[in-house]
């Protein structure tokens, strides 16, 4: 259990972590997430005691982190790869964090083999790629068997082989009562793994939710209805009294009512459609919606509005991510739904 | 796997009597004490290769140039010289290795980043800069020490006659455990800047400069208002403090015998109670 009480962290006068108040469970995968530059890695940082709060405080099971008398076997990080002295062997790297707080030299093989790192133990990390020095970290991390973790966009550099492992070890270690902390700056990511939301921009707590509260409350679903007569199917749906907006490509989005329906109307009224497709807008969508005014770097295009407007639809805010959604088209159905 | 969440229901303070954790590792917690510092410490500074590197070079330094000059002066004429002081030389030079080392022992830390690794495994940034600290000097002692050892008995055998004076007990002394502790707090000295300074070519042209640049300085001062200044410049340098305790300082005046030591303990001690404070101040 990990518990935050207006920790707030201010550089100069930019605020970096801004009063946030949440608490981190046992037994489940909680997901921190947030736009680069939210304040991630500044609140694992003081909650590891790395850096000072301005104010507000942290405790780990109740205890302050400089308070823990051996603290890798109660907190494990993975704060990010590069922790490391490229100039020491995995194993001896693993060794002196082993010595520090008495962990028996026997769970340095262990963790070593529990990554797959066993056959460059006795390699310098210097020449190890992104992914092997994301494994050592979580060798470290998983060293003093702790019941508490905490992993630093850990997917970041991975191949696929390796994301989906680290998916998986962050399932199991919950599964087995620990509390599971991990943050990301990829909702879909998120959506796989975790169970918990917290979501940051700005240093600002934006939701601390369940991720099916969260899915629940933001993805917003509606029927993409197109036709070649959309002046009739206007004033059908009008009629019908069912609410409908136009998207850019001339088709209609139609909330409030199911497929079915919608296409056992446009019979009764002889209209013919050449798309009727229930859709839902990914979580991307939905968490890029949540951060859109926090997010502190704007890639934009040229031509582009220089401030997002407030509260504009989620398809016309430049924001964060909007290339990407470009490429793969506006509407992105059932993408990590099924958590 | 998925629990319902229960709410925190303990008021303002949600940590007050901390719900129990649900899962518990066979392996036991206990304190962990300095002890543990040393030896998480002891392991990191024998796996680096430039530990290897920077102790080697100053062992083939003190003992390869201190052979050297014995066997130049062995059989000369050499009168009212201290047997034991031809090691001056080698160790001059090898005082610089184990300055870098000093550095390189909390820098490399803070380059690589593994000082916050370190930090979660010990939060107590006291004493893991103390554990550096003690590691570090002991092992720097030694080694010059018995580097230095290793010198004066050949000197001591090679360099006799023609004048040269037999080295009596506290110039053995001085010229084995004497500049064993003198170059090991130069060290420790370096370690302290290292840790204030945290960037690794800084801190060692920082110490290049507190070891050569005030006779360096003193060589270029000319005209008789300059002359006190020049005087103290060259007293209180470190490679004249060396000679000192060898027992050939380069002027009369100045601190001589174990003075020299003593002047640098007392620096030394300053610099690590900087290093201490600010070691605690920052963030990594």
């Amino acid at each position: 259990m990990i518990e935050l009480q207006g920790l707030t962290k201010r550089f100069g006068e930019k605020v970096a972590v801004d009063h946030l108040t949440f608490t981190v469970r046992p037994g489940i995968v909680t997901g921190f997430l947030g736009p680069n530059g939210a304040g991630k890695s500044t609140t694992m940082r003081m909650m590891l005691g790395l850096d000072n709060p301005t104010a507000g405080d942290v405790r780990i099971d109740g205890k302050r982190y400089a308070e823990l008398k051996e603290p890798l076997k109660e907190i494990g990080a993975l704060l990010d790869a590069q922790a490391v002295h490229g100039g020491r062997t995995a194993y001896n790297h693993l060794l002196c964090l082993a010595q520090a707080n008495r962990i028996p030299r026997s769970r340095v093989g262990e963790v070593l083999e529990a990554v797959g790192l066993t056959p460059v133990a006795r390699k310098r990390p210097k020449g190890f790629s992104l992914g092997m020095g994301q494994r050592l970290g979580i060798a470290a991390a998983l060293l003093g068997d702790p019941r508490i973790l905490m992993f630093d966009e850990p997917v970041n550099g991975l191949d696929p082989e390796g994301i989906r492992w680290i998916r998986n070890l962050m399932q199991s270690l919950a599964a087995q009562g620990r509390t599971v902390f991990v943050s990301s700056h990829l909702m879909s990511e998120m959506a796989l793994t975790a169970e918990h939301l917290v979501v940051i921009g700005q240093g600002k707590l934006l939701a601390d939710t369940s991720m099916a509260d969260f899915i629940a409350r933001n993805s917003r679903s509606f029927v993409r209805v197109r036709t070649p007569e959309p002046e009739r199917m206007r004033d059908v749906l009008a009629a019908a009294g069912i609410e409908a907006r136009t998207a850019g490509d001339g088709s209609f989005e139609v909330t409030g009512s199911t497929a079915a329906d919608l296409g056992e109307l446009a019979a009764r009224e002889r209209l013919v459609l050449h798309e009727l497709s229930p859709q839902q807008a990914s979580l991307e969508e939905a968490f890029m919606g949540l951060t859109a005014q926090a997010v502190e770097y704007h890639a934009r295009e040229a031509g582009e509005p220089p401030t997002p407007t407030a509260g504009a639809p989620v398809e016309q805010a430049p924001a964060w991510g909007e290339q990407w959604r470009r490429e793969h088209g506006p509407e992105r159905s059932g993408d990590g739904e099924g958590v | 796997m998925t629990t319902p969440h229960q709410a925190t229901a303990q008021g303002t303070q949600p940590w007050q009597g901390g719900a129990p954790a649900a899962y518990t590792s066979p392996i036991p917690v206990r304190d962990a004490t300095f002890g543990d510092a040393l030896r998480s410490e002891w392991t990191k500074i024998r796996t680096l290769r430039s530990t290897m590197w920077t102790l080697g070079v100053m062992l083939l330094v003190v003992v390869g140039i201190g052979l050297l000059v014995a066997s130049v002066m062995s059989g000369h004429e050499a009168s009212g010289f201290p047997a034991l002081a031809a090691g001056f030389f080698g160790v001059l030079l090898g005082s610089l290795s184990v300055i870098t080392l000093g550095v390189l022992v909390i820098s490399s830390e803070y380059s690589t980043g593994m000082i916050r690794t370190t930090l979660t495994a010990c939060p107590s940034r006291s004493r893991v800069l103390a554990a550096k600290a003690v590691v570090f000097f002991s092992l720097a002692f030694v080694l010059t020490t018995v580097a230095c050892l290793l010198v004066a008995a050949v000197d001591s055998s090679l360099i006799s006659g023609h004048g040269v004076l037999a080295p009596s007990g506290s110039q053995w002394a001085r010229a084995t455990v004497g500049i064993g502790l003198y170059v090991a707090l130069l060290g420790l000295l370096a370690l302290a800047v290292g840790a204030m300074l945290r960037h690794s070519a800084g801190a060692i042209t920082a110490m290049l400069g507190v070891v050569l640049l005030p006779l360096l300085l003193a060589l270029f001062m000319a005209g008789e208002s300059l002359q006190t200044l020049r005087t103290d410049l060259i007293e209180y340098s470190v490679p004249n403090a060396l000679a000192a305790i060898y027992g050939i300082p380069m002027l009369d005046s100045g601190p001589h015998g174990w003075t020299p030591l003593w002047i640098l303990a007392g620096v030394t001690v300053v610099a690590l109670a900087g290093a201490f404070t600010v070691i605690n101040k920052r963030d990594v």
